[in-house]
C-alpha cells in the first residue's frame, strides 16, 4: 500500500509516439463516486502489478451516454457517443477495458453503429484473460473458504451473456460460492439501471435494491460480490438498510482480488 | 336428401374458413400499420430459433410445472389434429372413419389420440385449478381483471368440451361396433373410451347413432368455432408464436437500436463544415421522421405489433420484473396487452371509416399506458429473457420514453438534471470534466 498508482494518459502516450495495449475506460462513477473510485484504484493496482501496458483518457473521457439513451434521450446519447468516438478513433484505440458494465455494454454494442468499433472487455473478462495467460495469479488469501454470493449486473449478464468470468475469478479465490434465488439469466436487477440511479423510484411497496438485498441476505454471505459500481452502491445501501453492515461486505470482484494479494 | 349432411358440412366449413380468413386479413393489415424494421436477415438462425423455441418449447420448460403441463396440451393439440383431417374427409365425402383401412396403424393412431385427449383433459383441469384456486401471483394481477380472466377460462372450458365430445364420439362408436351395427365397421383401439362405452349399454341403435353423430357434429363445429374464437383471444399465440419467434430480435439484449434519423442530425451539429442553411438533398425530407419515439401504435414497428397479438398473457415477464415485484405500476404484460387493445381499437376505427383512420383523440400513451409505468423500468431485460415466444416489451417502453423526452421534454426533473449535467460537464453528476483524473492522485 501507499505506493503511488501509475496512471498514464493517452495524451502522454501520444506525445511519446506510443500506443498502449489497452485503454482503461474509467467511467463517470469510477472517476467521481467515492465508493467506485476504490474499485478503479484496485483495478489499477492489479494492472500496475501485472505490468499491463494501459492508459486512460483522463479529462478527455466523457460519459458514454448510457443513462441518456436509456432515459430516452437519443440526441444526447449520440452527441456523447460521437464525441467519445472521435477522441478514441483519433488515438486509434482498438482494445478497451472498463470496470462498469453500463459503459461496457454501450461501448461494445452501441458505438459500432456510430463508427466506434473496439474490442471491449469487462474488467472481470480482462482479469480472466490475464489469468489464463498466466500473467495474473489469484489465490484465496483472506477470502479462502468464505461464503460469497455474486450479484449479476444486468448489463454484463443478461445483456451480454457473461455469467462465468466473475464466478471463475471468485472460484480462484477459493471461496464458497453460493447463488441467490435469482441468479445468472434470471438475476434480479439492483434497481439502478435504465437511468433509475439518477431519479427517485416510482411509488411501490419497497425499493428494488432492498428486494435484491433480501435475496442476498437470505443466503447468509460474508461478502456480496459485485461487478458494477452502481450495483455496488445499491447493494451497499441495501445491506445498511437491513442492518447488516457489520456482517456483510459489498465488494467488487477486483477489490477482492487486490485485497487477497494485499495490494 | 342423403347428401344433406355433406352439404351442411361443406357450408359450415366454408363459412368458418371465410370468417377466419377475413380476420386474418384484418390482423395482417393492423400489424402492417407499424413502422418498417428489417427482420428478414439471418434466415437460418431465425429458422433454428423458431424450431428450438416455438416448435421445441425450449423456454416453456424454464418453469418446470407449467412448462410440462403446457407441452402436454401442445403435443395433444398438434397430434389430435391429425384426427381432424379424417373428420374433414369424412364430412365432405360422407364416409365414416376413412383411414380405418390402415388397420393396426389406425388402431395405434386412435389409441394415441385417446390417451393424449385424456392427458389434455387432466392437464386442462390442473391449469384451471392453478389459474383460479391457487393464488398464483401472476394470475391475480390487476390487468387480468374482466375479459382476460374470462378469456383464459373460456379456452380451458372449450378444451374440456372438445375432449369430452371426442371421447364420447369414440365411446358411442365403440358401442355401435360391439353390437354389430352395419354402418360402424370394427376399427381403432379405444384405451380410454372403452371405459365410457359401458355407460351406453342398453341404449337403442338409433339413440346410439344419434349420440355418435351428435358428438361428431358438435366436436367438429366446436373446432371450427374455436378457430374463429382465436382472433378475439389471447389464444392466438398457438398460431403467432411461430412467426413471432422467427422475427424476434437476434441482437444482444443490451444493444438498443440506433435511431438513424438522430444520427444524421447529430453529425450535422458536430460537423464544423456543415452548412446549416444548405438546401436539403433530393428526397432528404422523406427521411426526417414525423416524430421521435412512439406515442401510439402506428409509431411502433410491425414486429412489436405482431408481438402484441402473440402475447398469451402468461405473465412470466411481469413476475420477473423488478419494478412489478416491488409494487410499482409497471407490468410488461400490461404493456403488451395495452398495445394490442389500442391496435384493435385503431383497426375498428379504420373499418368504421372506410379504410381511413379518423383521429379519435386517443393514443397508446396516457389513454392506455401511464407515464408512471414507463419511468419505473430499469431496462434490466428480465421480461425479455422470460418471454417464451420472443416478445420484447422493453423495446416498446424505450420507444415511448424517447417520445416523452424528445418530443415532449417530459422526463422526471431529476433525470433532466442528470441529462443537463451530461450535456454540460460530460458526467451525470455536477463534477467538472477537468477533475476526471483526480482519483489517481487522491
Amino acid at each position: 500500500m501507499g505506493e503511488k498508482l501509475k496512471v498514464p494518459t493517452m495524451a502522454q502516450y501520444m506525445t511519446e509516439g506510443k500506443k498502449p495495449e489497452v485503454l482503461f475506460w474509467v467511467g463517470c462513477a469510477g472517476s467521481f463516486d467515492d465508493r467506485a473510485k476504490k474499485i478503479t484504484k484496485a483495478f489499477v493496482k492489479i494492472l500496475n502489478n501485472v505490468g499491463v501496458d494501459f492508459a486512460v483518457l483522463g479529462t478527455e473521457e466523457s460519459c458514454t451516454g448510457d443513462p441518456a439513451k436509456r432515459a430516452g434521450n437519443e440526441f444526447l446519447f449520440q452527441m456523447q457517443a460521437m464525441t467519445n468516438i472521435e477522441v478514441m478513433n483519433a488515438y486509434e484505440i482498438d482494445k478497451v477495458v472498463t470496470t462498469c458494465p453500463h459503459c461496457f455494454n454501450t461501448l461494445k454494442n452501441e458505438y459500432p453503429a456510430l463508427g466506434g468499433d473496439y474490442k471491449v472487455m469487462h474488467h472481470t473478462q480482462f482479469l480472466k484473460s490475464l489469468l489464463n495467460e498466466g500473467k495474473l495469479k489469484v489465490e484465496g488469501g483472506k477470502y479462502k473458504g468464505k461464503r460469497i454470493t455474486f450479484h449479476d449486473p444486468c448489463y454484463l449478464g443478461r445483456a451480454n451473456n457473461e455469467y462465468e468470468a466473475p464466478r471463475d475469478l471468485l472460484r480462484k479465490l477459493e471461496v464458497e460460492l453460493v447463488e441467490m434465488k435469482s441468479c445468472k439469466s434470471k438475476g434480479l436487477c439492483c434497481g439502478a439501471g435504465g437511468a433509475q440511479m439518477f431519479k427517485d423510484a416510482e411509488k411501490g411497496d419497497k425499493e428494488v435494491n432492498i428486494h435484491r438485498t433480501e435475496q442476498a441476505v437470505a443466503v447468509k454471505p460474508e461478502v456480496v460480490a459485485a461487478g458494477c459500481p452502481f450495483c455496488n452502491t445499491m447493494m451497499t445501501d441495501g445491506v445498511k438498510h437491513e442492518g447488516k453492515e457489520g456482517a456483510i461486505e459489498v465488494l467488487d470482484v477486483v477489490e477482492m482480488i487486490a485485497n487477497a494479494q494485499d495490494l | 336428401m342423403e347428401y344433406l349432411p355433406q352439404i351442411l358440412f361443406v357450408a359450415a366449413l366454408a363459412y368458418a374458413v371465410y370468417f377466419f380468413t377475413n380476420n386474418v386479413r384484418k390482423l395482417k393489415r393492423n400489424i402492417n400499420l407499424g413502422q418498417e424494421v428489417n427482420r428478414n436477415d439471418q434466415k437460418k438462425v431465425r429458422l433454428n430459433k423458431m424450431l428450438r423455441v416455438a416448435l421445441g418449447q425450449s423456454k416453456m420448460v424454464t418453469k418446470p410445472i407449467a412448462g410440462t403441463l403446457h407441452v402436454i396440451i401442445y403435443v395433444g393439440f398438434v397430434i389430435i389434429n391429425i384426427e381432424v383431417l379424417e373428420i374433414m374427409i369424412d364430412g365432405i365425402f360422407g364416409t365414416h372413419r376413412i383411414f380405418s383401412f390402415l388397420g393396426g396403424g389406425y388402431s395405434f393412431l386412435i389409441g394415441s389420440f385417446e390417451i393424449l385427449a385424456f392427458l389434455v383433459l387432466v392437464t386442462v383441469i390442473l391449469f384451471w385449478i392453478r389459474r383460479n384456486a391457487m393464488n398464483i401471483k401472476r394470475f391475480m394481477s390487476r390487468e387480468l381483471k374482466g375479459w382476460p380472466k374470462n378469456d383464459a377460462n373460456n379456452i380451458l372450458y372449450f378444451e374440456v368440451i372438445l375432449m369430452v365430445l371426442f371421447l364420447t364420439m369414440n365411446a358411442a362408436d365403440l358401442q355401435l361396433q360391439r353390437i354389430g351395427h352395419e354402418a360402424y365397421v370394427e376399427a381403432g383401439a379405444y384405451p380410454i373410451s372403452q371405459f365410457i362405452a359401458p355407460l351406453f349399454e342398453g341404449m337403442s341403435d338409433s339413440a346410439l347413432v344419434a349420440l355418435e353423430r351428435g358428438a361428431w357434429w358438435a366436436h367438429i363445429l366446436g373446432i371450427l368455432f374455436f378457430l374463429n374464437y382465436l382472433y378475439y383471444s389471447k389464444h392466438l399465440h398457438i398460431l403467432l408464436a411461430f412467426p413471432n419467434v422467427y422475427f424476434s430480435n437476434l441482437e444482444k439484449q443490451g444493444k438498443f437500436k440506433n435511431l438513424d434519423s438522430v444520427t444524421n442530425e447529430v453529425k450535422m451539429m458536430l460537423d464544423p463544415n456543415a452548412d446549416p442553411f444548405a438546401e436539403p438533398e433530393e428526397g432528404a425530407e422523406d427521411e426526417v421522421p414525423e416524430k421521435f419515439g412512439a406515442s401510439d401504435v402506428q409509431d411502433l414497428n410491425w414486429f412489436q405489433l405482431l408481438s402484441a397479438y402473440t402475447c398469451t398473457e402468461c405473465g412470466r415477464c411481469t413476475s420477473e420484473c423488478p419494478a412489478n415485484q416491488t409494487g410499482k405500476l409497471l407490468s410488461p404484460r400490461k404493456i403488451m396487452m395495452d398495445t394490442r387493445d389500442r391496435l384493435e381499437e385503431v383497426g375498428k376505427n379504420i373499418d368504421a371509416n372506410n379504410g381511413e383512420f379518423k383521429d379519435d383523440g386517443k393514443q397508446l400513451l396516457d389513454d392506455y399506458i401511464k407515464r408512471e409505468e414507463l419511468w419505473a423500468c430499469t431496462t434490466c431485460n428480465a421480461c425479455v429473457e422470460a418471454c417464451p415466444v420472443g416478445i420484447d416489451p422493453l423495446s416498446i417502453i424505450m420507444d415511448m420514453r424517447q417520445y416523452l423526452v424528445m418530443e415532449e421534454s417530459a422526463a422526471p426533473s431529476e433525470l433532466n438534471n442528470a441529462m443537463g449535467n451530461i450535456e454540460n460537464n460530460a458526467a451525470p453528476w455536477p463534477y467538472n470534466q477537468q477533475d476526471r483524473l483526480n482519483w489517481a492522485n487522491d
